[in-house]
């Protein structure tokens, strides 16, 4: 397995997303999920998570709470909010028309 | 939905930010101590896993700045922190900000103070329904060099309201009225100001009691019962606003009267010849004799019109021009006005004061700016002293926006805190004005509202732009950065630094010398005026006024009785030099005029005459004022009653009636009533205004029919103001019904006729001063950096041998030269703009030569006084101190 590859960018916001999409997590955990999920090829750095995470929370796609963590001690879960669902469906589309059309040109090759 | 969440994140990131900082740190550490859990868990020791957490984890301090970075408001933490910035460098800078602070507070308070005058007095409505139909109609002399605006009469009146139906409605007013309450239930007898109306005057200004009614048509007739309505604040004052007071009986000039109604606090009719501070109206029809109601030649009142839609004021005057034309042509008397003339309600009212408001707000205007001036080169100093500073930020990467921003918002603060002082202190000087200038028209309207607010605001930002972009544009990009290879020898940027100074100065000089002028005008007019000969001695006089009610003296024999009375009690009270009777004192006003024919002479053309001021006077009246007989004889004590048919005239008269002739044993015949007199002597001179132009005056014994209103005045050597009690006594043991007014030293009265121009010329001065302080401030601190910036430049020159003497004239002469522009800019701007105020100034031409002479050597001997210390300091350099300090 070679060195963990630099998120594309702009495609932080569409991972966290759809990381939320099935239970409210925290940041390390988010960080953990999308390294996991991605087979350690996506390595998310805390510079760039928790900008995101805030700059997400402010326009309203997530919100956050304070809870107790698997560890016992006190975490702010992220949860996909209404807007936020419908915004990662529009982002899913939109990735896949890109991707795809990437794959095209790439692909073939 | 998404909407509210935002507004909630907003408002959490804008106003619960140190919260929300601490959950960031919160959530960072958490997950630190994740990681760190996780190290362990792999094997390491504790030491090594947190020391690896942490480097992978990297700057935490960086991410909190971007994760904060994207909350609402990013653009206000920097703000912020700008702020508290250059608050701590102000407060490390107590003297620097103080008199920055103060300075914008002189200005903007007296421009706020001002502008509050001239909003509320000039420019703001007057408190009627649709008052810009509301009109002031006078007659006037066409031809005439007479005052303009001249009041009706009732004859004219009459016409030119049946003329103008359909186009206004109109009424009239006569409001320099008087009338004695008696005593009542207690309370003491006094003298009140009226005025007499028409029944339509208060519906036709929209104006509704707050208690009873407003006149009828059945009210204003001769014949109606007696009716009189109440203001407001003689209603509270005299009755303790007892609402009971309306339909009961008061006894004005002994005659009783219903009360039918009560006018609200807040109404005021004020015009050019008074109103503001009537106490009761009347109905005019009633009051006025039947004679007075239909003449064409006697002027009592004051016509008031609200236009119908669609007419103007012009349309309206011109309509009762031809009215008036044939009035005219139909009764071809002398004291037949011709024409006709108007102004609006508003105008009306404060005409007077718009010249003088004006001018004092383009002089706080002066000062407002010379104060930015001096902040803004204040500023200049500032920055040039922290030229390393600003370099080093610059040659790190701070951005150059960011530096000029905080070179606003270092001049936002200080104007803002100006402001905030300036507001106060106009606020108080507001107060204060209101207390002491009763006499104003509309002074009940000023206070400071929103507008006077948003003006302030607004007076705060210009402030700030004007000094923050002159200081921010001060310094170039390439000369700060210059500032790093600096050596104290390279002095190009910091003499143009002083260059932009030094043009300030030279604007802010020319505008303190035109300041300087104008006060230095209005000071001499003042004098002018104070100086003004009354036309008898001024001082150690005391006046008080009173008026036999002809309902109770009903014969002038009882009316002589009386006057006698007092003054054999008077003349007797230990102390009193002498004491007189005079139905008109001089300086205390105009006193009624008569047109006069001399008998000995060929009738004069159709439409002349002779107008001369009518006086009555007790026999003791000359002697004891001390006007001076220059010929003939004064009245007997036996020329009264049916024999008072002798007049004295005084010196002016008798140029007018008897040029080159002896005027003893001639005749005079009043022209209105045909009284004839022989004049017996000539006496000097006296002014019934001290403002105003001598007139001929008559005087005829006070002991006769004519007389009811007289002034009592009375002379002692000393303190003369001791007797005002003891006479009062007197008067009230003759009769306890009878109200004494106007209890006052003749020198009192001249004050107060004076109080306009005394108020002007020292409130200019003021700000002359102000704005003088200020320059010379500003020379000084130019010319102490020129210095302190060519230490080693002068150093050098003394080691080299330059003379002290040389030195300190080179130096002085620098510092001096902008004063010397601005002198002459300041003398061409004076000479254009003291034109405007030329109707501000008695007696005193607005080029004088000795007050601009004057202005000239005070602001250079300032200037000089300036400058000298910072000269004569750099010529007393040790040159080896000098050197070293490099």
């Amino acid at each position: 397995m070679g060195k963990p590859s630099d998120l594309v960018q702009g495609t932080l916001d569409l991972l966290i997303l759809k990381t939320l999409l099935l239970e409210p997590l925290h940041g390390w955990a988010i960080a953990k999920r999308i390294q996991q999920l991605s087979g350690e090829v996506l390595q998310v750095q805390q510079g760039s998570l928790y900008p995101a995470l805030h700059r997400l929370e402010q326009q309203g796609w997530i919100k956050a709470k304070w809870a107790e963590s698997e560890t016992g001690r006190q975490a702010k879960f992220y949860a996909l909010t209404a807007a936020g669902r419908s915004q990662l469906e529009k982002e899913t589309a939109n990735w896949n028309r890109l991707s795809a059309a990437i794959n095209l040109v790439v692909g073939e090759a | 939905m998404r909407l509210v969440e935002q507004l909630r994140m907003a408002f959490l990131s804008l106003f619960r930010r140190g919260q929300a900082s601490a959950r960031l740190d919160d959530e960072i550490r958490y997950h630190v101590e994740r990681q760190i859990d996780e190290n362990i868990a792999a094997g390491m020791s504790p030491e090594a896993a947190r020391a690896a957490a942490l480097r992978q984890f990297g700057n935490p301090a960086l991410l909190r700045d971007q994760a904060r970075s994207t909350w609402t408001g990013a653009w206000f933490d920097s703000l912020n922190r700008d702020c508290r910035y250059i608050t701590r460098a102000l407060i490390h800078a107590p003297g620097f900000t103080m008199i920055a602070v103060f300075i914008i507070a002189l200005g903007i308070g007296a421009n706020v103070a001002l502008f509050t005058l001239v909003h509320r007095v000039l420019l703001d409505p007057l408190p009627y329904p649709e008052p810009e139909q509301l009109v002031s109609i006078y007659e006037h002399e066409s031809g005439g060099n007479t005052h303009a605006y001249m009041p009706i009469d009732a004859g004219s009146f009459s016409e030119w309201q049946r003329a103008s139906q359909g186009v206004a409605d109109m009424a009239m007013v006569s409001p320099f009225q008087g009338y004695s309450v008696s005593a009542e239930g207690g309370k003491l007898p006094e003298k009140i100001e009226a005025a007499m109306c028409s029944w339509n005057f208060f519906s036709l200004l929209g104006v509704n009691p707050v208690l009873g009614r407003t006149f009828g048509p059945a009210d204003d007739t001769p014949s109606a019962d007696a009716s009189v309505i109440l203001s407001g604040p003689f209603w509270q004052r005299r009755y303790a606003g007892d609402p009971s007071v309306v339909g009961k009986r008061i006894w004005l000039d002994a005659k009783p009267y219903t009360v039918i109604g009560v006018l609200p606090a807040s109404f005021v009719y004020s015009g050019a010849f008074g109103g503001n501070t009537v106490q009761v109206w009347t109905p005019i029809a009633h009051e006025f004799p039947p004679s007075l109601m239909t003449t064409f030649e006697d002027h009592e009142a004051i016509g008031i019109a609200r236009l119908r839609p669609g007419t103007s004021l012009a349309a309206l005057v011109s309509h009762l021009q031809a009215v008036q034309k044939q009035i005219k042509a139909g009764h071809p008397g002398p004291a037949v006005h011709d024409s006709v003339i108007g102004r609006s309600l508003l105008d009306d009212a404060v005409q007077d004061y718009k010249t003088p408001l004006y001018a004092l707000l383009a002089a706080t205007g002066c000062v407002l700016l010379i104060a930015s001036m001096n902040v803004a080169s204040l500023l200049v100093a500032r920055i040039a002293s922290r030229r390393k500073e600003l370099a080093i930020r610059v040659a790190l990467g701070g951005g150059w926006l960011r530096i000029m921003r905080e070179r606003m918002l270092e001049s936002l603060l200080l104007s803002a805190a100006g402001g905030a002082l300036g507001l106060a202190l106009a606020w108080t000087a507001i107060q204060w004005l209101v207390k002491t200038r009763h006499d104003m028209n509309r002074v009940e309207a000023i206070h400071i509202g929103a507008v006077e607010i948003a003006f302030v605001i607004l007076a705060v930002i210009l402030t700030a732009l004007f000094a923050g972009l002159i200081s921010a544009f001060s310094s170039k990009l390439k000369d700060v950065l210059g500032g790093l290879q600096d050596s104290s020898r390279t002095l190009s940027s910091s003499r143009a630094r002083a260059g932009l100074r030094r043009t300030l100065l030279v604007l802010e000089v020319s505008l303190t010398v035109v300041l300087l002028v104008g006060a230095g005008l209005l000071l001499k007019s003042y004098q002018r005026l104070r100086s003004t000969d009354l036309g008898v001695p001024v001082d150690n006089v005391l006046t008080l006024h009173f008026g036999l009610p002809e309902a109770r003296y009903k014969t002038p024999v009882q009316r002589v009785a009386f006057f006698e009375n007092v003054l054999s009690q008077v003349r007797t009270l230990a102390g009193v030099q002498s004491a007189g009777l005079v139905s008109a004192a001089p300086g205390q006003g105009y006193g009624g005029d008569d047109l006069v024919t001399v008998v000995e002479h060929p009738p004069l053309p159709k439409g002349t005459g002779l107008d001369l001021q009518i006086r009555g006077a007790d026999p003791g009246y000359f002697a004891a004022i001390h006007l001076p007989l220059i010929r003939g004889r004064i009245f007997t004590s036996d020329e009264r009653l049916d024999r008072a048919n002798v007049v004295v005239i005084s010196q002016k008269a008798a140029e007018m009636c008897f040029p080159g002739e002896d005027p003893i044993g001639k005749h005079i015949k009043i022209n209105v009533d045909g009284t004839v007199g022989e004049v017996i002597g000539v006496v000097g001179d006296t002014r019934w205004n001290i403002t105003q132009p001598i007139m001929g005056q008559m005087y005829w014994p006070l002991f006769s029919e004519r007389w009811v209103n007289v002034a009592l005045i009375v002379r002692s050597p000393a303190n003369v103001s001791a007797f005002a009690m003891p006479i009062q006594k007197i008067i009230g043991g003759l009769d306890p019904d009878l109200p004494v007014s106007g209890v006052g030293t003749l020198r009192e009265s001249i004050a107060k006729a004076t109080i306009d121009s005394h108020f002007d010329s020292l409130l200019i001065l003021a700000f002359a001063v102000i704005a003088l302080v200020l320059a010379a401030a500003g020379l000084y601190g130019v010319l102490t950096y020129l210095v302190t910036q060519r230490t080693s430049e002068i150093g050098i020159r003394i080691a080299l041998g330059a003379r002290r003497e040389q030195l300190l004239r080179t130096i002085l002469f620098d510092g001096i030269r902008p004063a010397l522009l601005g002198l002459l800019g300041g003398l061409a701007g004076s000479a254009a703009a003291v034109r405007l105020i030329r109707s501000m100034l008695y007696q005193t031409e607005p080029l004088d030569p000795l007050v601009f002479a004057s202005v000239a050597a005070l602001l250079l001997a300032v200037a000089t006084l300036a400058c000298i210390l910072p000269a004569w300091r750099a010529s007393r350099l040790d040159p080896i101190q000098a050197l070293r300090t490099e």
